[in-house]
């Protein structure tokens, strides 16, 4: 143990750290960009955003520090209780918490505004890492992958009182870990269907979606017919089932959408999917963003240049939609760069994860793929126009402490616990 | 290891789709993107200073003059004291609210004007308090001033571009102003000169928010170019006066270099009225005038039949084609007999009989029976009746009838020449030189414009050649290089055989129709015209009172003007128009009117026709037994 703590920076991925560093300090770049102003530049001006995000990744710096100098066997042993210290934030909020923009998020010392989700995600990681590294924990068997739903549950239940659906939306990340760990695929598929079958219907409308499915429902009966006659005799319990759960899932997918989805819900699913063309008011995010990337070309305006950025066109351009600055500013070439770093950053963890011996790091290491990669899916998807617009920061990028600070926490642990596996024998 | 394909399978294809999306976006749709349309541009125009206009002698008939508007901006607008401010402007409370409302209807965070047009003594008031109003500011502007009062239709106005032309011109924006008639329209070019511009980076609530690009794509205005007009402008004014209370036009040019003189329509107004404040109102009053018409320029636009001036016109041809000759004569018995009929019968004015006229005497005399003997020989000295037309359209032509003068102002009219097509398309049974010998007298097909008249005078005058008449001396002090009006265009007849067309027109102020129209000292040319014009309601033909012409040029030898006015519904050509004609021609060669020709002058300003005019416009019955 001794040895290993002196010898911890050998043990430590590089390319991460690098790729860390390039994100943050590229984020930074463009945060200034952002807020920067002509009267107002001076990069030591700690009362811009680009000031407080400098002194947010400074700060950085011990939290790595203090993250890498424990022992890796510490984020195992205390897992569950970082996990319900984190459940314990949470909770707190809806008595200590402060509203901003209709949601209680925050935590408020003075200045500084903690928001505890941002952390809550790297802790239910090791939590759920926690409980499916034993070894005997199978998730084939319903108890277990009831007891690793409810671990992801709770946390998401609690952000979504606060609310905070973004935020939600990314616990869905741990089916991915669930799946490599042996959950079923279904629960996937399952998903994926019901997401499809939910545009559809607000696509073209309850009633033809019930037709188009019974139709394909019918055909594959019959094909199944075809193929081996006495297939009903066995399976017509299936294929009822599947009639009535396909019609009652679209009956209720617009009665959810018309009655308890509100109003700017709705807006947002119709502004994505074409539904509906405004782009004054519920789409004007959308289409600033759109133009201010399209705005970019190639090359991009170069680095300070983008008109359209220093015009503020964008809103939240600092924080969720950062990407679009980068898109104007660097162009084509460099907003693709952004997306393959990130693409190598999230090969390199499940590589990792994948070479590593320790059930615990693996399934942390997956967990961090998965949130990392989520995130990224719904913030650039919605940045360029193929998500509807859910409010979530880009991993390392965005402006926020807490943002910056949870994502370091989440993968400043796996680097530890990475660097551990080379002496864990 | 294989469940970890998933993830991994997703993370590939997400990020490829994401990458298309890119390229879509900044490769495919970047590709149009224009730096300077941006929403995050703003370009403010510099406007350059529109040129003056002066007439042939160097008087400002166009200029400039300095406008104040007070503007405001309704959100920068703080708690005032309204009634103190309302004194300064001198509005009332009342009007004071209305305006606010109007601006803050319009828009909150832009300017708007509050007040139009401050009085020079308000402007400077004004300037001192209006620092204590926020959200309230000075605007300066510069507006057209017409000093001479005059010319209406020569210098145009300008007015606001309209949505067509702003939307697919790069010149021109909404609401910025174009020359829309006469000169102003014409010039419009030259005139305008460059508008600067400036391209500022501006924030999405429409904050300037510095320069773009440091000015890379910015430009410098350009000043508009000053313009000398042919024109004279007293006489304009003076032919304007002498048109009082008539309808018709002047044209007058100077034959040696085609330099319009004188542009005259009446009725006009006074170009004043298209500027400022009261100008919406003014214009559609204007506009809409449908019985005196003061939008249309006659000189220019009206197209009447000639009458007798044509005659020359035949005679000429006559003489050109060798078919009559200086001592051809013919017998006028009241009129000429052209065929069978009892109707067939062209009556005839000029109270010779028993004597033999020959081509002077027929001018000065205006014989009928001369020049539709003259026109029958034209058209039958050629095989056929078609061919005949040809040749004599091709002479009438030369003179610059029958289509666009090609002078440069925006409006204008063909007139009309009828040739062997004409007849051909038109009449679907033989015709011949009888069935369109009105033609011999400049009735029937014929159709000319004013300044089509005067610019044949302006071709007598000079025996042979004439230049097309134009309205700009000087562009920026340098004279036109236009070769289109500085070399001559010859007719198609020859010098020698003008001669006797001048004696004969001299003969007219001398002895004839124009005798009472004399001025002394000056040696006048003419020829008067009476014009029979018909009107149709609900199907019947009415006649109404003659039109009144004349042509004239003056003096005899080296001709230095030459004239035609059209006088609508003036009677006989020596009532009003001559008249007028020799008072025009005695005020630009004398510079001023005689005290011997005073009372023609008096009796011409307050000659009105407006009774006839009234007369038009009443109901058909009335009309129809107001005529014989």
């Amino acid at each position: 143990m001794r040895q290993e703590r002196n010898n911890i920076f050998l043990g430590i991925d590089w390319i991460l750290v690098a790729l860390y560093a390039t994100l943050v300090i590229f984020g930074w770049m463009n945060i200034y960009a952002a807020s920067t102003t002509p009267e107002n530049n001076d990069f030591l001006d700690f009362s811009t955003k680009y000031g407080k995000q400098l002194i947010f990744i400074i700060l950085s710096i011990p939290l790595i520090i203090l993250i890498l100098f424990l022992n890796s066997k510490f984020y195992e042993r205390f897992s569950s209780v970082l996990y319900i210290f984190s459940l314990v934030l949470l909770a707190g909020l809806f008595l200590f918490g402060k509203n901003i923009n209709g949601a209680t998020s925050w935590y408020n010392f003075g200045n500084i505004g903690l928001q505890p989700s941002e952390f809550a995600k790297a802790f239910t990681a090791l939590a759920v890492a926690k409980l499916l590294s034993d070894r005997n924990y199978n998730l084939k068997l319903i108890k277990n992958q009831i007891k690793a739903f409810i671990v992801i549950f709770i946390p998401a239940f609690l952000i979504a009182l606060q609310p905070d659906m973004g935020s939600v939306l990314i616990y869905l990340a741990f089916f991915f870990v669930f799946n490599r760990e042996g959950l079923t695929l279904n629960y996937i598929i399952f998903g994926a269907i019901t997401v499809l079958l939910f545009l559809l219907t607000i696509y073209f409308g309850a009633f033809w979606v019930l037709i188009i499915s019974f139709l394909l429902i019918t055909c594959y009966t019959i094909y199944a017919i075809y193929r081996n006659k006495r297939f009903l005799r066995f399976n017509w319990p299936k294929i009822v089932g599947l009639y009535t759960a396909v019609g009652l899932f679209i009956i209720a997918f617009g009665f959810i959408f018309n009655n308890v989805f509100k109003q700017h819900h709705r807006d947002r699913f119709d502004v994505l999917l074409g539904k509906k063309v405004d782009i004054k008011r519920i789409g004007y995010n959308s289409h600033q963003a759109e133009l201010t990337i399209s705005s970019g070309g190639f090359l991009g305006k170069g680095y300070l240049q983008g008109d359209r950025t220093q015009g503020n066109f964008v809103p939240e351009q600092h924080t969720d939609y950062i990407f679009s600055t980068v898109g104007e500013e660097w162009g084509f070439l460099g907003s693709s760069l952004v997306i393959i770093l990130f693409v190598v950053l999230l090969y390199r963890v499940i590589y990792l994860s994948e070479t590593t011996t320790n059930k615990f790091g693996r399934i942390y290491g997956y967990g961090v793929a998965s949130i990392i990669f989520f995130h990224l899916l719904v913030n650039v998807g919605m940045v360029i126009g193929l998500f509807p617009t859910v409010g979530i920061p880009l991993p390392f990028f965005s402006y926020g402490g807490s943002s910056l600070w949870g994502f370091t926490v989440l993968l400043f642990i796996f680097i530890r616990l990475d660097a551990h596996k080379k002496y864990d024998w | 290891m294989k469940r970890s394909y998933l993830l991994i399978f997703l993370i590939l294809v997400i990020s490829i789709i994401f990458i298309g999306r890119l390229f879509q976006l900044q490769i495919i749709n970047g590709s149009n993107y224009n730096p300077t349309k941006n929403s995050a541009v703003k370009i403010v125009y510099d406007y350059p200073e529109r040129g003056h206009v002066f007439d042939r002698n160097g008087k400002l008939i166009v200029a400039n003059q300095l406008s104040y508007d007070v503007m405001v901006t309704p959100k920068d607008v703080e708690p005032l004291d309204t009634l103190e401010f309302c004194s300064f402007l001198k509005i009332d409370k009342e009007d004071f609210k209305k305006r606010f409302a109007k601006a803050e209807k319009y828009a909150r965070w832009l300017p708007s004007v509050f007040l139009k047009q401050l009085s020079k003594e308000d402007f400077a008031f004004l300037q001192e308090k209006l620092h204590k109003y926020k959200g309230f500011y000075i605007q300066k502007r510069i507006i057209r001033n017409y000093p001479e009062k005059s010319a209406a239709n020569v210098v145009g106005y300008i007015s606001e571009v309209n949505e067509y032309t702003a939307r697919n011109s790069d010149d021109y924006e909404q609401g910025e102003l174009i020359g829309s008639w006469g000169v102003e329209k014409q010039y419009e070019k030259i005139l305008r000169g460059i508008k600067g511009k400036k391209h500022l980076k501006r924030n999405n609530l429409n904050k300037i928010i510095g320069s773009f690009k440091n000015g890379l794509y910015d430009t410098t205005a350009l000043a508009g170019k000053d313009l000398t007009l042919t024109i004279d402008s007293d006489l304009q004014k003076y032919g304007e006066l002498l048109m009082t209370g008539k309808r018709g036009g002047i044209v007058a040019i100077e034959p040696s270099s085609g330099e319009i003189l004188a542009l005259i329509t009446a009725p006009s107004y006074d170009p004043n009225l298209m500027v400022g404040r009261k100008r919406k109102k003014q214009s559609s009053i204007l506009f809409n005038d449908s019985i005196n018409n003061p939008m249309i320029d006659r000189g220019l636009q009206a197209s009447y039949a000639p009458g007798s001036p044509f005659k020359m016109i035949n005679g000429l041809i006559g003489l050109q084609e060798n078919v009559v000759d200086e001592n051809f004569s013919v017998y006028c018995h009241h009129g000429y007999r052209y065929g069978r009929r009892k109707n067939a019968f062209m009556g005839c004015h000029c109270g010779i009989t028993g004597r033999p006229i020959k081509l002077k005497t027929a001018i000065a005399k205006s014989c009928n029976t001369y020049f539709a003997t003259t026109y029958r020989k034209i058209i039958d000295k050629y095989e056929t009746s078609s061919k005949g037309m040809d040749a004599w359209a091709n002479h009438a032509k030369s003179f610059g009838l029958g289509d666009f003068l090609g002078y440069d102002l925006p409006s204008g009219q063909k007139g009309r020449i009828p040739d062997g097509k004409y007849y051909s398309d038109n009449y679907d049974f033989r015709w011949g030189a009888t069935t369109t010998i009105s033609n011999a007298i400049g009735q029937g097909e014929v159709e000319t414009t004013p300044i089509q008249l005067a610019n044949v005078t302006a071709a007598i005058a000079n025996r042979g050649y004439f230049y097309t008449p134009h309205i700009v001396k000087k562009i920026d002090g340098q004279n036109i290089d236009n070769t289109n009006y500085t070399i001559p265009k010859k007719t198609t007849i020859d010098s020698q055989h003008f001669t006797p067309v001048v004696e004969a027109m001299y003969e007219v102020f001398k002895t004839g129709t124009g005798k009472y129209s004399q001025v002394k000292g000056i040696e006048i040319c003419g020829k008067t015209g009476t014009v029979e014009n018909f009107i149709r309601v609900e199907g019947k033909k009415n006649q109404l009172d003659d039109h009144s012409i004349f042509m004239a040029f003056a003096p005899r030898e080296n001709p230095q003007i030459a004239l035609a006015i059209f006088v609508e519904n003036g009677g006989y050509g020596s009532t009003i128009a001559a008249p007028i004609t020799s008072l025009m021609i005695e005020k630009y060669l004398n510079g001023e009117i005689s005290n011997a020709t005073k009372h023609r002058e008096s009796k011409m300003i307050n000659t009105s026709l407006q009774k006839i005019y009234n007369k038009q416009i009443q109901k058909p019955d009335s009309l129809a037994s107001g005529t014989k």
